[in-house]
């Protein structure tokens, strides 16, 4: 039997496994965006969930305006990406410093 | 019969008129426009002024007290612009303007080859609207308004001259210690304020008999009578315009000007205001003994000590400096045994007499071409005459010989201050009867050096063509041409001013002194009033001359009189072994008892090294290095440490929020619930 534990567990590794790309990956800017897009459905599990879980429907709805603005917000981050290459020739993150202090 | 308000309007504004005609438009209307509109302004002020002195006296005029213009209503508080017009007033208007008006007429001749003509008649002027307005006012603060006024006149005019250095630095010193005067000045103002409510005189006079009992707490333990605070305030002010002992030093200076205004200003009108002042205060002196005693102390040791210094000093123009600081002291005793109207009439004599010295002794400078040691003058009397007969009926009057204007001033203020009882009043004595000896002893002394004995100057040989120069390029004692006298425009003040200087005493003392002349315009308590003790005592003008003649003051004026006479005009050398047999005494007339050189080290110099303090300590230490520049600095410090957090790396940013929202959570978890 599959029980709510299991979805939220699930939503957990997938956070995790999400947060560890942010900080493991140090040099590609496209698997940051794709580390998002994984967050990003570690909430979507959860709401759908405990949407099920609590009978609300609310949750799914919730899911997919926040895949719609996933999808937006990745084709933007993807625009941003291709004019930082052609500005910079390179993604590699270590070399985009330039907001240090 | 009342006096009419545009009368009155136009004896104060003429001469403001002239000031600004002459200032403004000196160029349009040139040297002779200039000093044409200025006399006529004053000619004009002087003429209204005898009709309003001869509307009250004669006429039946009531006194005028009236607002002309209210400048600003505060709360309670007017602020007005009036005039209040009694006898004391009319009488001062009438030696105010008709000085300034002799004065003006001088100057032509006087400044005729100096190139700030126009300005100079406007500057005098100007200090005849000053003074209108000063003694006209009746209310404190135009009273005020006209007390700065003349001093910034004076501050002007001592520095007419601004390219000599020591011009400046006399008219600055005459700014800064009149300063001090000024402050203790407008503290007392506030202290009427305060107390009564008021700053109209009418309101104030009816008012300040419920100043007695009232104290002024300074502290816990200590209570101020606040009639005495008011009246010795005021009289600080009194003090530093009228150049009474401790602020006096300003007055010798102040010769650095030139002479005319040393005769209009620093002789017979401003200095006087300070007289005129207390005079008009009487009702809230006459609540405080103790601060007359105070003004009688004063007055009596600068009466004495500074005419001290008159003997030794050799500058012409000094020795009548001097000489009117003893003179002022003497109308400062009067005011401190409530003899107002001996101090007032003393300040009318002493007006006349003091202005025909000053001028007779410019006069005297003009014809020895801007030389003013007297040990470079004698026997100038041939070459001058005029001015050598109307000086000596200034030195006459000065001294105090009887029949002359100024015994009748003098001999009643000794005897008044011999009839008091007040505190004080035994060294107050000593001091003018003393000082009458060192008055004539000075004043012979500067005849006999001026006008008589050896001729101790040289007229150059006449050398070249038109290269000579009149201002003395010279060496001292050597002059271009022989000394002549001076032209009618210089001694037709000079006779006009003679007149006075010998007459006024013997006409007017009867009713001035003794005849309630001045009516409601001077109050003084019963069982103080040493002026009616007097006047039971007096038989006429005549009798009082007469009598004086067998008096000890006449006695100290024969005595002084021998003594010059003896040492100037037969024994020239005997000065000089008198000095060195009393090297030490002289030496402290001729430092003048070190005064300029204490206030020159204590309060010059320590003013400067607390201004140095501040500036170095207060100003660049504390507000630009703590506070300006610190706390740039601090900001610039923070910032730098804070710079290390900002990597520029997302995975850091991304990592603080994380880190922030489990934190977040988890002190939520852990506390919040």
């Amino acid at each position: 039997m599959i029980t709510l534990s299991h979805y939220i567990v699930l939503g957990a590794v997938l956070f995790c496994i999400a947060v560890a790309g942010l900080f493991i990956n140090r040099k590609n800017v496209i698997v940051l965006l794709m580390a998002i897009e994984l967050m990003l459905l570690a909430v979507n599990t959860n709401f759908v969930a405990f949407s099920r879980f609590l009978g609300d429907v609310s949750g799914q709805v919730f899911v997919f305006f926040i895949l719609t603005v996933a999808a937006a917000e990745s084709a933007i981050g993807l625009a941003i990406l291709v004019l930082l290459f052609r500005n910079r020739s390179t993604i590699n993150i270590a070399e985009i410093d330039s907001m240090k202090g | 019969m009342e006096l009419s308000t545009s009368i009155l309007l136009t004896i104060a504004l003429a001469p403001l008129a002239g000031c600004f005609l002459a200032g403004f438009l000196g160029r349009v209307i040139g040297r002779a426009g200039a000093h044409t509109v200025t006399i006529l302004g004053v000619a004009a002020s002087c003429g209204l002024s005898f009709y309003v002195l001869y509307q009250l006296v004669l006429g039946g005029a009531a006194v005028y007290n009236h607002n002309v213009y209210t400048w600003l209503d505060v709360g309670q508080i007017s602020l007005s612009v009036g005039f209040l017009v009694d006898r004391l007033t009319a009488m001062m208007m009438v030696v105010v303007t008709l000085v300034s008006l002799l004065v003006h007429v001088y100057t032509i001749g006087y400044m005729a080859d100096d190139d700030g003509y126009q300005r100079f008649f406007s500057y005098i002027s100007l200090f005849t609207f000053s003074m209108l307005m000063l003694v006209m006012s009746n209310n404190f603060m135009q009273l005020f308004f006209g007390w700065e006024a003349v001093g910034l006149v004076s501050y002007l005019l001592i520095g007419f001259w601004a390219r000599r250095p020591t011009a400046t630095f006399a008219s600055l010193k005459a700014f800064l210690i009149n300063r001090v005067g000024d402050f203790g000045f407008v503290l007392g103002v506030a202290a009427v304020l305060y107390f009564l409510g008021s700053l109209d005189y009418a309101t104030v006079f009816a008012a300040a008999p419920s100043l007695a009992g009232k104290t002024l707490a300074i502290s816990q333990n200590v209570h101020w009578d606040a009639a005495t605070v008011i009246a010795v305030l005021l009289f600080i002010g009194a003090m530093g315009k009228s150049a009474q002992v401790p602020l006096h030093v300003w007055l010798p200076d102040s010769m650095e000007g030139p002479t005319p205004i040393s005769a209009l200003i620093h002789a017979a009108t401003m200095v006087t205001a300070g007289i005129f002042m207390v005079a008009r205060m009487s009702p809230i002196y006459e609540l405080s003994p103790a601060a007359l005693s105070f003004v009688m102390v004063i007055g009596a040791t600068g009466a004495l000590f500074t005419g001290l210094i008159g003997i030794v000093q050799n500058d012409i123009k000094r020795v009548v400096a001097y000489s009117t600081l003893s003179q002022l002291g003497y109308m400062t005793v009067a005011l401190g045994v409530s003899a107002y109207a001996g101090a007032v009439f003393h300040l009318m004599t002493h007006a006349f007499f003091k202005a025909l010295l000053f001028l007779g002794a410019g006069s005297v400078i003009i014809a020895m071409h801007h030389e003013q040691d007297m040990r470079y003058m004698g026997g100038l009397r041939k070459y001058m005459p005029v001015t050598w007969i109307t000086m000596w009926v200034g030195a006459l009057a000065l001294c105090g010989v009887p029949f002359f204007a100024g015994f009748y001033s003098k001999d009643s203020i000794i005897e008044a201050v011999g009839e008091s009882h007040r505190w004080g009043a035994g060294y107050a004595y000593f001091c003018v009867m003393a000082g009458v000896f060192v008055t004539a002893l000075y004043t012979f002394r500067q005849m006999y050096l001026t006008f008589h004995g050896k001729e101790r100057f040289t007229v150059a040989a006449h050398h070249g063509h038109g290269a000579h120069d009149d201002h003395g390029h010279h060496a001292p004692g050597v002059l271009a041409h022989p000394p002549k006298e001076s032209p009618w425009v210089v001694t037709l003040p000079l006779v006009l001013l003679a007149i006075p200087s010998l007459a006024v005493g013997y006409f007017t003392i009867g009713p001035v002194l003794f005849g309630d002349w001045f009516g409601g315009a001077i109050h003084v308590e019963e069982g103080g009033n040493v002026l009616a003790e007097l006047g039971r005592e007096f038989h006429g003008s005549l009798a009082m001359a007469l009598h004086g003649f067998t008096q000890l003051p006449f006695f100290l004026v024969l005595a002084a009189f021998a003594i010059t006479t003896y040492i100037y005009l037969f024994k020239p050398a005997l000065a000089g072994r008198i000095k060195k047999a009393f090297l030490p005494l002289y030496t402290l007339l001729d430092r003048k008892y070190w005064v300029d050189e204490v206030y020159y080290a204590v309060f010059a110099k320590g003013g400067v090294a607390l201004g140095r303090l501040f500036a170095k300590r207060g100003d660049g230490k504390l507000i630009d290095g703590a506070l300006v520049n610190g706390s740039a600095g601090l900001v610039r410090r923070t910032a730098a440490g804070m710079r290390q957090l900002q990597s520029g790396y997302l995975y850091h940013y991304a990592f603080a929020m994380i880190f922030g929202l489990v934190l977040l959570l988890g002190g939520y978890w852990l506390f919040g619930r």
